[in-house]
């Protein structure tokens, strides 16, 4: 068995990654898509860690990911208020329903 | 194979797991659940880099604020009268086939890349670094972050009660 080293961080951070991709093209819920990039936003952030630790880069990619995770609770929140608006105006927030810009 | 690879495959099985039934579920109030795992597994990997603050800052902001407002975006956007809350899927197929293929591409190239591998054992505690470089050499990205989580209050709020 292998010690467990950077490239096995990489490897949970890609999986993660491919997962929200999948769970972004393939769901039509609104807020489905939103947890795909939930996943994604994750997978970046085991990234920026992991390189931060094992790159000897001392606290800056730690830093950064908590730039991230600020950046993504604004995300949250705005998306939240844009699929409540989408769901006021069609009355679904399936993404494969929503096609006019112009009611 | 010691503790911390047993800690380390426990916590990645979780998370990738759980994001796995969070994307194949289709109750989507489930999926927000297993949203759940997915971060405290998420959270256990930053504890093992060494990233405790992170951590705990994981579990605040995305399990008590970004899940909470997913939960209550799925809550507010479905007929719950009509139980309708599946939801459904579209291309699936070429979804799976064309994210397998990325996903082989990226794990070949992070799996051989011979990455710089210096392995610092931080066993340090972050916070007090972190809180000095975010009034140091972080300090204008701190404040113009505290602005826009500002404007991004008042444009949720405003944009939703519209």
């Amino acid at each position: 068995m292998i010690h467990v080293g950077l490239n096995h961080f990489l490897v949970v951070s890609t999986i993660l990654f491919s997962l929200g991709i999948l769970g972004i093209v393939s769901r039509k819920n609104a807020v489905m898509v939103l947890m795909g990039i939930e996943l994604i936003l994750n997978s970046a952030n085991i990234n920026f860690i992991a390189f931060a630790k094992f790159g000897n880069f001392g606290f800056q990619g730690q830093i950064m990911a908590l730039f991230v995770i600020i950046l993504a609770a604004a995300e949250a929140a705005i998306a939240l208020a844009i699929v409540l608006n989408i769901y006021k105006t069609f009355s679904t927030v399936n993404v494969d329903e929503i096609d006019t810009l112009k009611d | 194979m010691n503790v911390y690879d047993l800690i380390f495959y426990l916590f990645a099985a979780i998370t990738i797991l759980s994001a796995f039934f969070v994307v194949t579920t289709r109750n989507i109030v489930y999926s927000a659940y297993y949203l759940l795992f997915t971060f405290f597994g998420v959270a256990g990997i930053y504890v093992l880099l060494g990233a405790d603050f992170i951590a705990m800052v994981q579990l605040i902001v995305y399990v008590g604020g970004i899940l909470i407002l997913l939960l209550f975006g799925v809550m507010l956007t479905n007929k719950i009268t009509n139980v309708d809350i599946k939801s459904g899927t579209i291309h699936t197929v070429p979804a799976t086939i064309g994210v397998a293929l990325f996903a082989g591409i990226i794990l070949a190239s992070m799996w051989n890349t011979n990455w710089k591998n210096v392995n610092s054992d931080m066993q340090v505690a972050s916070t007090q670094h972190l809180g000095f470089l975010l009034i140091h050499q972080y300090a204008l990205v701190f404040e113009l972050l505290g602005i826009l989580l500002l404007i991004a209050l008042i444009g949720a709020a405003s944009m939703a009660r519209k």
